[in-house]
């Protein structure tokens, strides 16, 4: 009796994960879609993904049915993702960044005019190792 | 079954999505992002789709395509950095082409 009510509240949890996690997923996908700018992109993208990724992998570790192998794999590829998908959002910002792609201002994000901090992010080390040849993020 | 039906549906409605916006998008860096979200989102779908067909061994090529992807939008991202693989490769290439050749590897 208890296993079989226990049973059926793992089942309704990990619905509710996959549903969730499905809903995150078209989230952060239709923000990739629709934002105006890169960077408002980034955000909607790098945001969602994490969350809608993590919570459909512990609805996949609720139906493992208690195998600790599938377990400890799911377990490694959400620690895996929890670390990378920041690292890698941060790491694409910080090369629009230094490649010249500024970002849509003002209240009706309409103009986009040099940031302030602008030249002094362009004399970086980063910058000048190449030569000066960051001819800007667009092609 | 069909949360697994579900899931699979919604993360390819986001694929094709993310794959929209890798087409449309007006810069390098906004296909480079949809990329990397194309790649966390085939992740999910390698797992679900092992979840579905009762194969959960396609959570190690999961696990593989996570590390892969990481290290794919990392390399993506330096080789538009630096417009070359290596810098040093690029710098040592770069003075034997001036004619600048005194040996000297400091990198």
């Amino acid at each position: 009796m208890m296993g079989e009510r226990m049973d059926s509240f793992i089942h309704y949890a990990s619905l509710f994960l996959f549903a969730a996690g499905s809903f995150f997923v078209i989230t952060g996908a239709l923000g990739l879609l629709r934002f105006p700018d890169f960077y408002t992109r980034m955000h909607a993208s790098g945001v969602t993904d994490t969350l809608g990724a993590d919570l459909i992998l512990w609805g996949m570790i609720l139906q493992a049915d208690g195998d600790w192998l599938l377990i400890a794999k799911l377990l490694i590829i959400m620690l895996f993702l929890m670390f990378t998908s920041p690292v890698s959002t941060h790491s694409i910002a910080h090369a629009a960044w230094v490649g010249g792609l500024n970002p849509l201002l003002g209240k009706d994000l309409k103009h986009s005019d040099i940031a302030p901090d602008r030249d002094e992010t362009k004399s970086a080390p980063e910058a000048q190792s190449a030569d000066g040849q960051h001819e800007g993020g667009t092609e | 079954m069909i949360m697994y039906v579900a899931a699979t549906i919604a993360v390819i409605v986001a694929i094709v999505i993310a794959l929209a916006r890798a087409i449309l998008g007006p810069s390098l860096y906004d296909r480079v992002l949809a990329g990397n979200a194309v790649g966390t989102k085939t992740i999910l779908l390698l797992g679900l789709m092992g979840f579905l067909t009762g194969r959960p061994e396609f959570l190690d090529i999961a696990l593989l395509y996570a590390l892969m992807n990481f290290i794919a939008t990392i390399a993506i991202l330096k080789f538009f950095g630096y417009r070359t693989m290596s810098p040093q490769m690029r710098d040592i290439s770069s003075r034997l082409r001036n004619g600048h050749n005194d040996g000297g590897a400091d990198g």
